[in-house]
């Protein structure tokens, strides 16, 4: 295939992958919209999120094609990886510290009862042992 | 290229909206800091989308600042979130808010006079909540 | 290994200071001599500015488990974006959630959170609290009839966590977490 051939072969796949980015994108905010809890939403914010994103540099990168603009895109896309779960996860955890996850809505809870059977076991005992950390 | 453009930027911008919503209706100040969050990564998208379409590099530096951002916005909030309480969490009507001023000017005259009769009585003066069960 | 603290600490912290200069590398786009120079001297700032705690990585980088890894990451991350956006998209269908723990068999805390990372990334289950000192991953699962079930769900992250250790560990760790070594 000539050069012209590769170039609208990028071009095709650069617009496929960014309408799939976009795609994803718009899914994660009518989750974030419509789903009934503060867990459920993280989800919401993370998955679809993380990989509309990856695409949507795939794409980009396909547009450019050359430069050290690529290497930095790379870098992006992991960052995202790395941090998305950790920010959901301190926002998960700040939600049982401060009262806002509803147990009623989750079919099973452990978290919660593991926590009140750690209170129970320490108001049991004198010291004071943070079992978290 | 342009019907890919335009096909991509409805969507984007719709998810944005809806976001939004979200971050407006709450509940709890952490369902807005993952609405801002998608906000955030939404900006991202769309300013990879402009740089595709007119091939320019030099926005690529955006995109990494706008990630961090993104990150260590969610995680501050996340980390100093604190017990809110009932009822901080939406916009109140125009009534709600003169009932509640109306409350605390009476408040305040029954304190002044109960001052000026002599009597020493402790009174208890919100100013709009302290910082609650911060999470450590 | 030496035991001379000053330099038993730059051997444990060798791996970030190359990290770090790869970043900087990557964000400027050009590999040259400057680059990478400046690269070094900010990574070498950085790590001796900011104390943080030194990585223990006592095992091996196996070439067959992490490309394991990599590709069954790949597909449950492709896989757990589009099962998000079914349910989001499907029209009256509220997802019922749970929070499960799941105690994990590695004593490490590089295997927690590599397997605390990819088990928020990957279909159903998002990571809420670990406990680091008893190994204890406590994961939200969003819908449970969509994960199969709440042992299922258990089964993924303890099948996501030997993945992380057949990719990583060294014999010793696995034996000390009860899984054999693979022919």
């Amino acid at each position: 295939m000539t050069t012209d051939q590769w170039t609208t072969v990028a071009d095709v796949a650069s617009a496929v992958c960014l309408l799939g980015g976009a795609f994803l994108a718009f899914a994660a905010g009518v989750g974030v919209l419509r789903f009934p809890d503060l867990l459920a939403r993280m989800h919401a914010g993370t998955k679809p999120q993380v990989l509309g994103l990856i695409l949507v540099l795939i794409g980009l990168a396909l547009r450019l094609r050359s430069g050290g603009a690529v290497w930095a895109l790379v870098l992006v896309a992991v960052f995202q990886m790395l941090t998305a779960p950790v920010a959901a996860h301190m926002v998960g955890r700040a939600g049982y510290r401060t009262g806002k996850v509803r147990s009623d809505l989750l079919v099973v809870d452990e978290l919660t009862s593991d926590q009140e059977l750690a209170r129970a076991r320490d108001h049991g005992r004198a010291e004071d042992d943070d079992p978290r950390d | 290229m342009t019907v890919v453009v335009v096909v991509c930027g409805v969507l984007l911008t719709a998810g944005a909206f809806l976001a939004v919503i979200r971050a407006e209706k709450g509940p709890s100040m952490l369902d807005r800091t993952i609405a801002l969050d998608i906000v955030v990564t939404t900006m991202i998208a769309a300013v990879a989308l402009y740089a595709a379409v007119n091939r320019r590099a030099d926005v690529v530096p955006i995109l990494v600042v706008l990630s961090l951002v993104g990150f260590v916005g969610s995680v501050t909030i996340a980390r100093f979130a604190s017990v809110e309480p009932e009822g901080e969490g939406r916009v109140r009507t125009r009534e709600e808010i003169a009932a509640q001023e109306a409350e605390r000017i009476d408040n305040e005259d029954y304190a002044e006079e109960s001052r000026r009769s002599g009597r020493r009585e402790e009174t208890d003066e919100h100013h709009g909540g302290g910082a609650e069960g911060e999470v450590r | 290994m030496s035991l001379h603290p000053r330099r038993h600490r730059w051997r444990t912290q060798w791996a970030t200071i190359v990290w770090l200069t790869v970043v900087w590398v990557f964000l400027w786009g050009d590999l040259t001599i400057g680059n990478i120079l400046a690269g070094l001297v900010i990574a070498l700032a950085v790590t001796t500015g900011l104390r943080m705690a030194p990585i223990d990585f006592h095992g091996r980088f196996r070439p067959l488990g992490v490309l394991r890894l990599v590709v069954r990451f790949a597909a449950d991350l492709i896989r757990a974006s589009f099962e998000v956006s079914v349910i989001a998209l499907r029209p009256r269908y509220v997802p019922r959630g749970a929070v499960i723990g799941v105690q994990l068999r590695s004593h490490s805390d590089l295997y927690l959170t590599l397997t605390a990372e990819l088990a928020s990334l990957v279909p159903g289950s998002l990571v809420v609290e670990a406990h680091r000192l008893t190994g204890m991953l406590y994961l939200h699962v969003l819908d449970v009839q969509q994960s199969g079930g709440i042992e299922a769900a258990r089964q993924a992250v303890l099948d996501q966590e030997e993945r992380v250790m057949r990719a990583f560990a060294s014999d010793e760790e696995l034996d000390a977490a009860g899984l054999g070594v693979r022919a």
